[in-house]
């Protein structure tokens, strides 16, 4: 397996670098006592041309909010800070809102992310930003193998399957170069699964960098090659998939190691407690009150991102 | 097939626009014949003392008073299924007859106030939700909040004194002048009478239509689908335009159908108050005087008026809504 960012030996600058993004949000708590809610806190991130990334994490974890924040289409009453860059040039509000649907596109994760009264061909082309309308529809509906007379049905007459290629297909209207899909699998048959994995990573085949936003970690190491470990709105570790491999030992974080051990073809064990909620973030190290290898400095001092055999990890401790 | 789906569901609403006429034509037939107004004493009025007792009985069988509630019930349904609804005690005249002329003034005054109170409360609600939380979305509830508890007699008079009294703008009351001939009525005139009684229904009428738009825009707004349509670079104008329209315009449309009732009602109330010569006026004269046909034609008329603005909202649905459309198409 190739280090990140180096295609045939040549290195290339990451497609999207994120790099100490926080999230929070205000919150009335009681009264007119305003509160700030922190959901995504020093999350670091980084996207290579033809790589598919996953981010992989429990609900809760703020992977959704991340896609959102780099598309720029967080609530009002969000508050960003961080850097941001796409392509080599800092992401501001302004370049966001030019890149969404043309350079940046979005799967979402379900059937409800269409327009219920709104002709599916019609939505399709409402995101086309340039040439006719009409031709790139058709083109992209033949690539998937959409009938012709697909165009005209409403969202709630597709089968699972067509609702999927149609999702992935919007992505493809404009020139993207990168591609965030926010959990485009949940609760579909497994074939519908394997097919729609599939379109993505062809996608970055042809050159895109893919963001895979998904709690299924099988998913994620069959189609992906890079894995970010979210927990608690950040990532704890980022691992080639090659890591995760035999008893995890190439593993850095100690989550990581729990993770990969949970799983049914592994040892099948559940890490013991949860994780905090946001507003209940520990001070030290996110993960600490869970973790086997804690000291005294974890509770004191959260871990800040560091390079670590190829790959990257927030903790004091791994080797 | 759906033209069969389609035919169920309307014989199926006949026949229970038919059950309900008869409950109600029953019910409102036993409401009348307990009320403690003597239509002969009120028919009689001011000439009480001229009027004997004997020639009182004379009136009453003349209208067929003296018989039992039952068969009078009886002849009265009987007439009905005729297509004859009887003759009116206080305008002598039959009652379809009265009905007619008053409901083409009264159908003015509701049609201008619905086409004006539904336009002006979709655009108010959209505004509201766009700008959900500024001074604009404040300004627009605490107007909706403090009109749907404002009743109409109170906002009539109020219009009435400032525009009619101190400013002089507009009439006192009537539908048209009084003291010409029929003929000599201009379009003009009549417009003239028709815009304060229209005016009050409208203010008051806003409210429901805002206040529902506003929130199902805002659930719009907040849907996975305008989510999406921003993830794909859509502005907040498209977004309201491709996504935001084609959601709301349906329910505030129904909506609008089925706000007939509280229209009629509401209409009862202006016209009183400006003396408007329609059909809610005739309800009342009807009411005070112990009109029993012209007040049971108007009951079942009105029924008919109301249940019909429902009907037409659910074959709105069924004809716009694609789930509704084509899932009977399919099914």
């Amino acid at each position: 397996m190739s280090m990140p960012g180096e295609v045939s030996g040549v290195k290339t600058e990451p497609m999207l670098s994120v790099r100490e993004l926080s999230v929070s949000f205000i919150q009335y708590a009681r009264g007119l006592k305003q509160q700030l809610l922190e959901v995504i806190n020093g999350l670091s991130i980084e996207l290579y041309p033809g790589e598919v990334v996953a981010v992989v994490g429990s609900s809760g974890s703020g992977k959704s909010l991340l896609a959102h924040a780099v598309l720029g289409i967080l609530p009002g009453n969000a508050i960003v800070s961080g850097d941001m860059q796409f392509g080599g040039e800092i992401l501001t509000s302004k370049r966001q809102s030019t890149l969404r649907g043309t350079e940046i596109a979005f799967v979402p994760q379900s059937v409800n992310y269409l327009d219920p009264l709104m002709k599916v061909g019609a939505q399709v082309k409402a995101a086309v930003k340039q040439g006719s309308k009409r031709e790139v529809q058709q083109k992209i509906f033949k690539r998937y193998h959409l009938d012709k007379n697909v165009e005209n049905l409403y969202p709630f007459q597709l089968s699972g399957g067509m609702a999927r290629r149609i999702l992935v297909a919007g992505a493809l209207v404009g020139n993207a170069r990168l591609v965030i899909a926010d959990e485009p699998t949940p609760g579909l048959h497994p074939a519908v699964v394997k097919e729609t994995l599939h379109h993505l990573r062809e996608l970055s085949d042809e050159g895109r960098a893919v963001m895979l936003i998904t709690h299924d970690i099988k998913a994620a190491l069959e189609y992906a090659d890079r894995i970010a470990v979210f927990y608690a709105g950040t990532t704890l570790e980022t691992a080639n998939v090659a890591d995760f491999s035999g008893d995890g030992s190439d593993l850095r974080h100690p989550y990581s190691k729990a993770l990969w051990k949970a799983l049914p073809q592994n040892d099948f064990v559940s890490l013991p407690g949860f994780q905090p909620a946001s507003g209940e973030l520990p001070q030290g190290c996110l993960f600490a009150p869970r973790c086997h290898m804690f000291k005294d400095l974890c509770k004191e001092k959260r871990p800040k991102e560091r390079s670590l055999r190829g790959g990257k990890v927030r903790c004091h401790y791994a080797t | 097939m759906r033209l069969t789906g389609f035919l169920i569901f309307v014989s199926g609403k006949v026949l229970k626009a038919v059950i309900l006429l008869a409950a109600l034509s029953v019910l409102s037939f036993w409401l009348v014949s307990k009320s403690p107004i003597d239509p002969v004493q009120s028919y009689i009025g001011a000439d009480a003392m001229v009027v004997g007792p004997e020639q009182r009985e004379n009136i009453a069988a003349y209208w067929g008073l003296d018989r039992p509630p039952l068969e009078r019930l009886y002849s009265w349904g009987a007439a009905l299924l005729q297509g004859d609804f009887g003759t009116s005690m206080i305008f002598r005249r039959p009652v379809l007859t009265v009905i007619g002329e008053r409901f083409m003034a009264s159908l003015m005054l509701m049609g201008l106030a619905w086409i004006i109170s539904g336009l002006l409360g979709f655009w108010l609600g959209i505004t509201a939700a766009m700008k959900q939380g500024s001074w604009l979305d404040r300004l627009i509830k605490t107007y909706c909040f403090t009109l749907a508890s404002t009743p109409t007699f109170w906002l009539g008079l109020l219009l009435l004194i400032v525009f009619a009294v101190w400013l002089g703008w507009f009439p006192i009351g009537l539908a048209v002048p009084a003291g010409g001939l029929a003929e000599e009525v201009t379009l003009a005139e009549r417009l003239r009478h028709l815009i304060l009684p229209a005016l009050t229904l409208s203010i008051l009428g806003v409210a429901n239509v805002a206040l529902h738009t506003r929130q199902k825009l805002i659930d719009v707004l907040n849907s996975e689908y305008v989510l999406l349509a921003r993830a794909r670079g859509a502005t907040e104008r498209e977004v309201l335009f491709r996504h935001g329209l084609r959601n709301i315009a349906l329910p505030a449309v129904t909506l609008q159908f089925a706000s007939l009732s509280e229209l009629f009602g509401g209409s009862v109330l202006a016209e009183q108050v400006f003396s408007y010569p329609g059909l809610g006026q005739a309800t009342v004269q009807a009411g005070l005087r112990g009109d029993v046909p012209l007040l049971l034609g108007i009951v079942i008329f009105s029924a008919m008026f109301v249940f019909s603005g429902n009907l037409i909202a659910d074959i709105i649905y069924r004809l716009v809504d694609p789930r509704i459309r084509q899932g009977e198409a399919s099914g």
